[in-house]
């Protein structure tokens, strides 16, 4: 009996602790995890005010970091390799996991991670080629001895952190999901530069278009996709002139489109409201008679926050902005001379080639005239708690092979395939361009740092003390006929191949408009006078519409007028639509509750605020009304996916062709028209929104509607922000939208010395048990920006100062 | 008492070098070398280390003013709770200590008396 009872509680303990150890599903191993010792308690942090001083025997003279009240570190280094190191070691301190993360992801690594619910994921990106742009981009990094030794030393510097830190330690993400950080490596730099060519360049309609064109023909797809929009205020102003010569452009060959086939393919859409705002006021509009210069990234909410603030100080460089977590150096900031900031270009950058196979063993395949050797990858994925899986990825010239909806990849009897010809395969060494950037004096050291840009291609905008700005769309743009590649290309054709690049000094550019000012938020580069090819389509034009009308009666300007501007809610679309669909409406035939909804939507003044119902009718109404005009007539299945006109031509044909037979719904039989379109739609908005939120009162409002959330990368709402109120939305200058937003705001106003202001929706901190975590949000949220500490030495004095770090 | 003290002491300081569950271990020892009944040897190990578990989060979470207990409570148990988080954490511990102080007491109910016997 005794021996029982020892054999059965000592069994029972070492099961309990055994249970406890390992994770269940996606349950963590609580044992670990609740273990005060261990666990997620020694992720709670204090706000920190002791000075420190940590060896880590890998600088080679003593660094100097300064925290302000934010926890924003500022670098005094005594070389250019001891700053990067120290921003290496600082960013992994404080975004280890997210660096990461974003990296696995890139690299096609996160089933690893968390099983086989994010194998599909992985194998799109590598079925995209991101090891293999990775691989080229840092080959080209390691080519120039200012990018190799920065990349070189901020990897020592996270490597440095990781190493020393103990399981205790551990970021809390690698609690929850039970496992250990690895060591940073060069190429993980690469990987991140592809992850921001994911988010920002992947954009490709070429699938939805050619099955446009399948179903109605090039005439009706010109009408209805045209390759520049009816309103319009590109981002070179009209008139400027180009000041080049340009290469010869290829020519439109005979037969431009590959068989006819309708194709669907695993391709996410792109969310329109990626996009982003910058702009610079030159000297007669500004107060300071120094330019002032604004920017505002859009990106995907996100916790930890998207950008990391820096201040590097070296004998070379006095830098200071949002530096991107894996990535050495700063992205978007100022230095004492120049002020610079992005945004997205949106070039067609991505293009689908129809590839033939000689036979199923896709060996081969066919390009000029000849056959060509395909060559092979193998793609290793590990899997959490399974077996490895093997994807084996082909290559044509033109880039990866993709897989098709529901075909398992590589099934024998489909010797059909469209391979990516994609801007983030080539090499480039994008680093060098931030390298230079960081440390550019003039307009010509910027012109000098853009040329060396290849993908994602951004808008940079630029200000300096001389007084000048300038903006730029930039990168590395292949020289295409016009509209090659918004359609699926003939992977056969030489013809069809991308031939060369638009030289980079003749990338559209402009310098001292006559205006006064330069902005840019996403919408066409040029007017189409300029010679090249970039794109067909561009972000709405609304945002820069918007920014140009306020920024061309500004006078005496000051930081806070802009800072006024990128909280504008003022709904351009809205006031541009409204005026012409609102008198179709056939009013006689809504119930009351609707003709109360209508009255509100007469009555309101085109503000996205927070406590306006306006925007949240209007977006669903336009949502429903675009449906009504155009599903019949573009449906789209599992077969075969088709996309819908914009909405700028959508406006365009209720003013100028309200009788057109578009509005008619072909699968009824009454014929309907733009005014019971308009007013079938907007009682279907009024009914889905009371079914949402019941009769119409508070929760109809913009705010509590929208209700914008800011998601942790690992989607656990618990380390999120929810439910954040601020106006704003889709379109409007104040872009946030339910999941997207500004993911920074920084105004530098430029003069003898800098004054400069900035914010993020979050915190210095990754770690969701420090007091730096989100508490910048409240805010960004309300409109506002911190002040950005610039200082000059270490020795500087400044209230906001509150400790003192020494590397060694 | 003095079974309840030295769990929690010896506890404490095994693990900050060793894993979490080197706990059992001492519990297990402790409840070996010395307790009287099936039920005191569970205590000690219960409450010794549920005492120093709910003492040590409830110094780290004073750090962060509970923001951060509470997004973790939200996280594993779905509620914003401060309490709750804490609570879980003492109990856990306290019953991997528990058991193991009572496979102790059973362990040296079996071995310890052939020991005994063997050295008389």
């Amino acid at each position: 009996m005794r021996y029982t009872k020892a054999i059965v509680s000592s069994v029972l303990t070492i099961l309990l602790i055994w249970a406890l150890n390992r994770p269940w599903g996606s349950i963590p191993a609580f044992g670990p995890l609740l273990s005060p010792f261990v666990g997620f308690w020694q992720n709670a942090e204090s706000a920190n005010t002791t000075d420190e001083e940590i060896t880590l025997n890998g600088t080679k003279a003593p660094v100097t970091v300064i925290f302000d009240d934010l926890a924003i570190p500022h670098v005094f280094a005594q070389n250019d390799q001891d700053a990067y190191f120290a921003q290496g070691y600082l960013t992994a301190r404080d975004r280890l996991w997210q660096m990461e993360f974003q990296t696995h992801a890139a690299a096609g690594r996160v089933s690893e991670l968390v099983g086989d619910k994010a194998l599909e994921l992985d194998r799109f990106n590598r079925h995209l080629g991101m090891g293999f742009g990775a691989e080229k981009a840092v080959k080209a990094m390691m080519a120039d001895p200012r990018s190799r030794e920065s990349v070189e030393a901020y990897t020592a510097g996270v490597n440095a952190y990781i190493n020393q830190l103990k399981p205790a330690n551990y970021p809390l993400e690698y609690k929850l999901l039970g496992y250990a950080p690895e060591p940073w490596q060069p190429i993980k730099c690469a990987y991140f530069l592809k992850y921001m060519s994911g988010v920002l360049a992947l954009g490709a309609d070429d699938l939805n278009m050619s099955n446009v064109l399948k179903k109605y023909g090039t005439v009706v797809t010109a009408d209805l996709f045209p390759d520049y929009p009816f309103r319009e205020d590109p981002i070179i102003p009209v008139g400027t002139k180009w000041d080049f010569t340009p290469v010869k452009i290829p020519a439109v060959p005979a037969n431009v489109l590959p068989d006819k086939k309708s194709v669907a393919m695993n391709w996410p859409e792109q969310d329109p409201t990626i996009g982003s705002n910058n702009w610079a006021v030159g000297p007669q509009k500004s107060a300071s008679g120094y330019p002032i210069l604004a920017n505002d990234p859009h990106l995907s909410l996100s916790l930890p926050s998207i950008w990391y603030q820096i201040q590097l100080v070296t004998p070379t460089m006095n830098v200071y902005g949002a530096s991107m977590p894996g990535s050495p150096g700063v992205i978007i900031g100022f230095n004492k001379q120049v002020a610079w900031g992005v945004t997205n270009v949106g070039a067609d950058v991505l293009d689908f080639y129809q590839i033939r196979f000689k036979d199923a063993s896709r060996r081969e395949y066919w390009h000029d005239n000849k056959w060509k050797p395909v060559s092979r990858r193998l793609e290793v994925i590990k899997v959490k708690g399974m077996p490895d899986v093997v994807d084996t990825v082909l290559y044509t010239h033109h880039g990866p092979v993709m897989y098709e909806v529901g075909q398992k990849p590589f099934a024998k009897n489909v010797p059909v395939g469209y391979a990516a010809r994609w801007i983030a395969h080539e090499a480039s060494n994008d680093f060098l361009t931030y390298y230079l950037l960081d440390r550019a004096k003039n307009h010509d050291d910027y012109r000098k740092a853009l040329s060396y840009y290849g993908a994602p291609a951004q808008n940079f905008v630029f200000a300096d003390t001389a007084k000048d700005i300038a903006i730029s769309p930039n990168g590395r743009f292949p020289l295409k006929w016009k509209d090659q590649g918004k359609f699926l290309l003939d992977g056969t054709n030489p013809a069809h191949d991308w031939q060369g690049w638009i030289p980079a000094a003749q990338n559209p550019h402009v310098k001292n408009p006559p205006r006064g000012f330069v902005s840019s938020a996403n919408q066409s580069s040029t007017d189409p006078t300029y010679p090249y090819y970039i794109n067909w389509q561009f972000a709405p034009s609304e945002r820069g519409t918007r920014i140009n009308q306020r920024l061309t009666v500004m006078q005496q300007a000051t930081p806070d007028s802009l800072r006024a501007l990128q909280n504008d809610n003022f709904n351009l679309q809205a006031a541009n639509a409204l005026p012409v669909l609102l008198p179709y409406m056939e009013e006689k035939s809504l119930s009351a509750e609707q003709k109360k909804a209508f009255d509100v939507i007469k009555k309101w003044r085109y503000n996205n605020d927070i406590a306006e119902i306006g925007p949240t009718l209007f977006t669903e109404w336009m949502r429903q009304y675009l449906d009504g005009v155009w599903k019949d007539d573009f449906p789209s299945n599992d077969t075969t996916t088709l996309r819908y006109p914009s909405f700028d031509r959508t406006l365009h044909m209720a003013e100028k062709e309200p009788t057109a037979h578009w509005f008619d719904d072909i699968t009824t039989s009454p014929k309907e028209t733009i005014g019971s379109v308009l007013t079938q739609s907007f009682r279907g908005a009024v009914d889905s929104l009371t079914r949402q939120h019941g009769a119409m009162g508070t929760a109809w409002q913009w705010g509590p509607h929208k209700a914008t959330r800011i998601t942790h990368l690992a989607r656990l709402d618990a380390l999120s922000a929810l439910n954040v109120q601020i106006g704003g939305g889709r379109s409007v200058v104040n872009a946030t939208s339910e999941r997207h937003g500004p993911s920074w705001r920084m105004v530098v106003a430029l003069g003898p010395t800098p004054k400069a202001y900035g914010v993020y929706p979050g915190g210095q901190s990754g770690n969701p048990g420090s007091p730096n975590y989100l508490n910048m949000l409240e805010t960004w949220r309300t409109g506002q920006l911190n002040e950005l500490l610039f200082l000059q030495t270490a020795q500087d004095k400044n209230s906001r100062i509150k400790r003192k770090m020494t590397l060694k | 008492m003095i079974q309840i003290i030295l769990i929690a002491v010896l506890s404490l300081l095994a693990q900050f070098v060793l894993p979490w569950w080197s706990l059992a271990i001492i519990a297990f020892l402790v409840c070996f070398w010395r307790s009287s009944s099936a039920g005191q040897s569970f205590f000690a190990g219960f409450y010794g280390v549920a005492l120093v578990w709910l003492a040590y989060a409830i110094l780290l979470h004073s750090r962060t003013d509970g923001v951060f207990t509470g997004r973790m409570s939200e996280l594993l148990f779905k509620t914003n709770s401060a309490i709750l988080p804490g609570l879980v954490t003492a109990i856990v511990g306290g019953l991997v200590g528990g058991l193991a102080g009572l496979s102790g007491y059973f362990v040296k109910g079996a071995i310890g008396n052939e020991i005994a016997n063997r050295i008389s």
